[in-house]
């Protein structure tokens, strides 16, 4: 035990570690907050839909022969997100499937082009890139880190600020707009603040594991809590400690840090399938 | 002026027509009942009213300086997700969510109302349960206190008493009665409880084939008049 918390002391000495260790938590903790609602809206994969419309993004700005396409493809995964969230509840084609038609779309549209034009430089380490995290977490450089520390801080103030808003909007929009509250305007917000968090995580840590953070600990809370607002108190906790967790076990043991911190994520889902069994059985 | 005026008012989805032609006023103090066989379109029109279903021509005029933010609503279904994690207090509250405009947070007294309003509906004991997990009858009257949450000068209310029992019903009319008698607020209430529609209300409007829209005592004598007709 004391040798894991020598080699843990050793490493939380280097400043690359301990920005990781921030990133990855305020990242946990911002797709929690806006995970509860993702996920009750149908919109639980949006980060896998929004990295393969990064995908068909790059594979654009290569046949076009840009340079630098971060650009391109920061803007138009943002507008996407946006695209997908705004339009709110009211669309002809619900969230998952809207989700799903972009995915599939921009990966078909942009594997074609790559092999209609295959002269693209180094389009297949960018796709890994959005799938796995481009920069290794460890190797974040200072501007990052300072950028991910202000936009979490944006996106929880927007949050604790609109949070009865979220709740009126996710829970009954037809009604809120009924009574006159400005639908339009705040699921715009959400949208935006949704594409922020996404397209920033995505390059930081992954679509693969924004997915994971997104999902599990608004799934795990909902199984043991009942109320909005018990259940977002618990995504974002929870959220936040299996990203420690999943990180100081891959700091230990040399795993990958986005699969380590899935499977804590996992772990934890299962621990709370089997609180929310029980605690079932016992008001029965 | 009246609260809220149709002119020629078409209804209907997509361009196809369900109502054609509407003409009717609601003013302020007026309980409106409409009636209508299933499918003629009373929903549709409430939709409109409220601006959520775009109308296919004619318009609508809200007067006295009604703004869309003093308008409760109580839908006639409601599809929440099946797992969807919300307290009795937590729905109820967000009725003043357009109230409270660009405010963040609910006010004391705002807080209070809503309580108040839960013990109305006689679930105060229910207050903190997950709404997924009550009964029909007990979800309606949870959505019937976030309505009046909502409600400050009119309430529009989608066949109120569906799925209560007798006693609920009573107590749904009574409370309804009040407030439009005690606190001047404007009813328009969908029902098919035509009984009903005929001891409370000022007005009625019959949608279908033949539309109507007059004074009760004018709906009743028409009524008689179509009875002695058939004999
Ligand atoms: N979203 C929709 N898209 C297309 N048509 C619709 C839609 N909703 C309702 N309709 C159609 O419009 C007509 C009127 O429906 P509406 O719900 O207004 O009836 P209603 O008078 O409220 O009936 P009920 O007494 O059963 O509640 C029906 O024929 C229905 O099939
Ligand atoms: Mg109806």
């Amino acid at each position: 035990m004391s040798e894991i918390m020598e080699k843990l002391y050793f490493y939380i000495q280097f400043p690359m570690v301990r920005k990781a260790l921030i990133v990855g938590v305020l990242i946990a903790l911002c797709s929690s907050l806006l995970g509860v609602t993702l996920v009750l809206k149908r919109f639980s994969f949006i980060g896998d839909g929004l990295s393969h419309v990064a995908f068909g993004a790059m594979a654009v700005a290569a046949v076009v022969g840009l340079t630098n396409n971060m650009p391109l493809v920061l803007a138009v995964t943002a507008i996407s997100a946006i695209l997908l969230l705004r339009t709110g509840t009211n669309t002809r084609i619900k969230g998952d499937a809207a989700v799903a038609m972009i995915s599939v779309g921009a990966l078909a549209v942009g594997y074609l082009l790559m092999n209609v034009f295959p002269k693209s430089g180094n389009v297949s380490g960018d796709v890994c890139t959005t799938l796995f995290g481009s920069t290794s977490i460890l190797t974040l450089s200072k501007k990052e880190v300072l950028l991910c520390i202000i936009l979490s801080a944006v996106v929880m103030a927007v949050f604790v600020l609109f949070y009865n808003k979220v709740f009126a909007l996710t829970f009954d929009e037809d009604f809120a707009r009924a009574t006159g509250t400005r639908t339009s305007a705040y699921n715009l917000l959400i949208a935006m603040i949704v594409a922020a968090v996404i397209v920033l995580a995505m390059n930081l840590v992954g679509s693969l594991l924004i997915s994971a953070l997104v999902i599990f600990p608004a799934l795990s809370s909902m199984r043991v809590f009942k109320t909005f607002r018990s259940v977002t108190v618990c995504s974002a906790v929870l959220s936040v400690i299996c990203a420690l967790l999943g990180m100081l076990v891959s700091i230990v043991t040399g795993t990958p840090v986005g699969s380590t911190i899935v499977v804590v994520d996992i772990f934890s889902f299962l621990i709370f399938y089997l609180i929310g069994l029980l605690k079932e059985g016992v008001k029965k | 002026m009246a609260l809220i005026a149709c002119k020629n008012l078409t209804l209907g989805y997509g361009g196809r027509v369900i109502v054609k032609d509407l003409n009717f006023a609601v003013n302020t103090g007026n309980y409106l009942c409409i009636v209508g066989e299933n499918g003629s379109g009373k929903t549709t029109l409430m939709k409109t009213l409220l601006g959520l279903t775009p109308a296919i021509s004619g318009g609508i005029v809200l007067g006295d300086g009604l703004k869309r933010n003093e308008i409760g609503y109580l839908p006639q279904q409601t599809a929440v997700q099946r797992d969807f994690p919300a307290s009795v207090y937590e729905i109820v509250l967000s009725g003043f969510c357009g109230k409270s405009g660009i405010a963040p947070f609910y006010t004391a007294a705002q807080k209070k109302e809503a309580l108040e309003n839960i013990r109305k509906m006689g679930i105060f004991d229910l207050k903190g349960r997950c709404y997924r997990e009550l009964s029909g009858g007990q979800q309606q009257r949870v959505l019937l206190a976030r309505a009046l949450c909502a409600t400050s000068k009119l309430i529009l209310l989608d066949e109120p008493v569906s799925g209560l029992d007798a006693r609920a019903t009573e107590g749904m009319y009574s409370i309804i009665e009040k407030l439009n008698k005690e606190e001047k607020i404007t009813v328009i209430m969908i029902s098919h409880d035509i009984s009903a529609a005929l001891k409370y209300a000022t007005h009625i409007l019959h949608i279908g084939a033949d539309c109507f829209f007059g004074r009760r005592e004018e709906y009743i004598s028409l009524k008689k008049a179509e009875v002695t007709d058939n004999e």
